[in-house]
């Protein structure tokens, strides 16, 4: 049985339903993270295992105990806000003594824990500091250690990063997950910005209009998109409009050339149906066929944008139109706009969208 | 320009002139009781007079009282609805005005009517109960610059993220508001309490009607007998009034130093 059981929660705000039927199951010590637009449901969901939102209906269990009707004070878990939250009248130590005093610990052990909290996140040195006296990294990362003073079984993070910096936010979100797993603690990250998901989550849900539209690994959610939302949210994605030529042997057209795909994956569409092809960037290459990319598209360069190391290419094919990357070669110039070029991709690389 | 600058200073002349000329001559008169000489003498009447230190400490007791009052009425209600209830806003901004457009002797009046020794809570039947009644009407005297001064300090921090990182942290909704919420609008709360020791200081209508020895009939009575001490005693109130917003002053100048060191 998992750890954390999320069990058709469903959230209504007056006649406006913002969560559906969500259901997810969470290990012990596994890193969560719910990504998705604003307004898809991710920090609804998150704010009723908080306890700070009633579910309309459904079950949430921690450890096997539904804890629905709990007050968020007898949930036991941590929290980290995107607005650090930190208390403005404490010092450092004592906003992660907080929780500790609260739970009327004795002093030895309340000492003990902030110290040990502070060590953590390398902030021992500003113990007595207030937190106007930090910058937004370093008051996140006292709000991380509040919200871990208390060994919650569950922590749950709410955009942390967002208010950040890029270079902090970076770094920041590395230390959190040494930290995740440092401590083994079950974490819930709920954010919009698909690298920071892809890069420190154990399994993402992509959120999509109050539904889960697919948990999986990153490397699965990036490469098997299960839904065209999906797929278009997660990373850079190229749509191409085709039509099934052969269902029974699983021929598209693309802009007039033929492609053999894995008949199986046409989903059941049938010969003459119009399709949505999916290829990312980095699957389509300039230059003509070879033995990974057997596929050969003419096309013709629309925009090249220099960006150092990488070079971004727009060419059209026809009607469609690609974007993909090639990396910089000093001795070979990039092609100008308006050159006919040949462009390159494996057929097993399309991804034929559903809905 | 230079026209519109010429009616500004005229304007600004105005205004210092019909505010501080009866107060320079209020001052000055109570300077006159020794025939031929300026001297306190008037002030020494009123400081050493049994009465003056009588209502003086019980007016200053009823402050404090009413400023308890209401720092546990305002403070716990304007987080509530700000927290859970932000549509109520306008309804309580609504009630808290009410003191302002209602006669202070028609509450009083209702007041003896509601609580007299006839009524189901007595209040007028004792001292005590009328001490009561008496507090409880000015803190609703004073609802209205305790709740404006409260709601202004509250919305200057983001309760409803501080309520819940506390509570994620096991706090109950009491210690939130005793370690969270109370010391951060300390000094707007202190705004509160400055004005509404102000008002209680110098309030009439209602000590006199409910028959208490508070400090504003006491100022009526010597200004009805005397010529010298009433100037003497308004200079004092004035000077008491004065020094509560000063201390109004120092308090926001200090709360707007430490945002900007926020900052």
């Amino acid at each position: 049985m998992s750890f954390l059981t999320i069990s058709h929660l469903k959230k209504s705000f007056g006649a406006t339903t913002v969560v559906h039927d969500f259901n997810l199951n969470i290990e012990k010590g596994e890193f969560i993270s719910f990504l998705g637009p604003s307004g898809c449901g991710k920090t609804t969901v998150l704010r009723m295992v908080a306890g700070f939102e009633t579910p309309t209906s459904g079950v949430i269990s921690i450890g096997g105990k539904n804890v629905v009707n709990l007050k968020p004070n007898q949930r036991n878990i941590g929290m980290v806000f995107q607005a650090y939250a930190l208390f403005p009248n404490m010092t450092v130590a004592q906003n992660v003594a907080f929780g500790l005093k609260v739970a009327k610990k004795p002093q030895a052990e309340i000492d003990a824990t902030v110290h040990e909290m502070l060590s953590l996140i390398k902030l021992d040195h500003l113990a007595a500091r207030y937190p106007y006296q930090l910058s937004g990294g370093q008051q996140q990362r006292v709000a991380l250690a509040r919200a871990l003073a208390t060994k919650p079984q569950v922590l749950l993070l709410d955009e942390p990063l967002s208010a950040l910096d890029a270079k902090i936010r970076v770094s920041l979100r590395e230390e959190i997950r040494a930290i995740q797993r440092k401590l083994g603690i079950t974490t819930i990250f709920v954010t919009h910005d698909q690298e920071e998901a892809l890069s420190i989550s154990d399994r993402i849900v992509v959120m999509y209009e109050g539904n889960a539209e697919q948990v999986g690994a990153p490397f699965e959610i990036y490469n098997q998109p299960s839904s065209r939302f999906v797929a278009s949210f997660v990373g850079t994605l190229n749509t191409l409009d085709a039509v099934v030529r052969d269902a029974a042997s699983g021929i598209i057209t693309v802009d007039g050339k033929d492609i053999a795909i894995d008949r199986t994956r046409l989903n059941g569409h049938k010969t003459g149906d119009k399709i949505s092809l999916a290829v990312r960037p980095e699957a389509v290459s300039l230059g003509e066929a070879t033995d990974k990319r057997e596929t050969t598209l003419d096309g013709k360069i629309n925009s090249v944008h220099f960006l150092g190391s990488v070079i971004r290419i727009r060419a059209s094919l026809g009607e469609n139109t690609v974007s993909f990357d090639t990396f910089n070669n000093p001795s070979a110039p990039p092609p100008a706009p308006g050159e006919n070029v040949k462009v390159s991709l494996a057929a097993k690389d399309l991804l034929v969208l559903g809905h | 320009m230079k026209t519109n600058r010429i009616w500004s200073w005229l304007a600004l002349a105005f205004g210092i002139i019909y505010f501080v000329v009866p107060l320079l001559g209020t001052l000055e008169f109570s300077l006159r009781m020794r025939r031929g000489a300026y001297s306190l003498d008037a002030y020494w009447v009123i400081l050493s007079d049994p009465r003056f230190q009588q209502t003086f400490t019980y007016s200053i007791v009823m402050a404090i009282v009413t400023i308890i009052i209401g720092i546990v009425l305002v403070v716990p209600t304007a987080y509530w609805v700000r927290l859970r209830l932000p549509s109520w806003r306008p309804v309580l901004e609504f009630i808290t005005l009410l003191p302002l457009v209602i006669p202070a002797i028609v509450v009083v009046f209702g007041y003896i009517r509601l609580y007299n020794t006839a009524s189901i809570l007595p209040l007028t039947g004792s001292a005590m109960g009328t001490n009561i009644l008496l507090a409880f009407g000015y803190t609703m005297l004073a609802l209205p610059y305790m709740y404006r001064a409260v709601d202004t300090g509250l919305g200057s921090i983001d309760i409803r993220t501080l309520t819940e990182a506390a509570e994620s942290l096991g706090a109950s909704r009491v210690t939130i508001m005793a370690k969270i919420i109370l010391p951060n609008v300390l000094v707007a709360v202190l705004s509160g309490a400055f004005l509404t020791f102000a008002i209680v200081i110098g309030e009439f209508t209602m000590a006199a009607l409910l028959n208490r020895p508070a400090f504003g009939p006491f100022l009526q009575l010597i200004g009805a007998n005397r010529a010298y001490e009433p100037a003497a005693l308004a200079v004092i109130a004035f000077a008491i009034t004065w020094i509560c917003m000063g201390l109004i002053q120092v308090v926001t100048r200090f709360n707007k130093s430490l945002a900007a060191t926020k900052r």
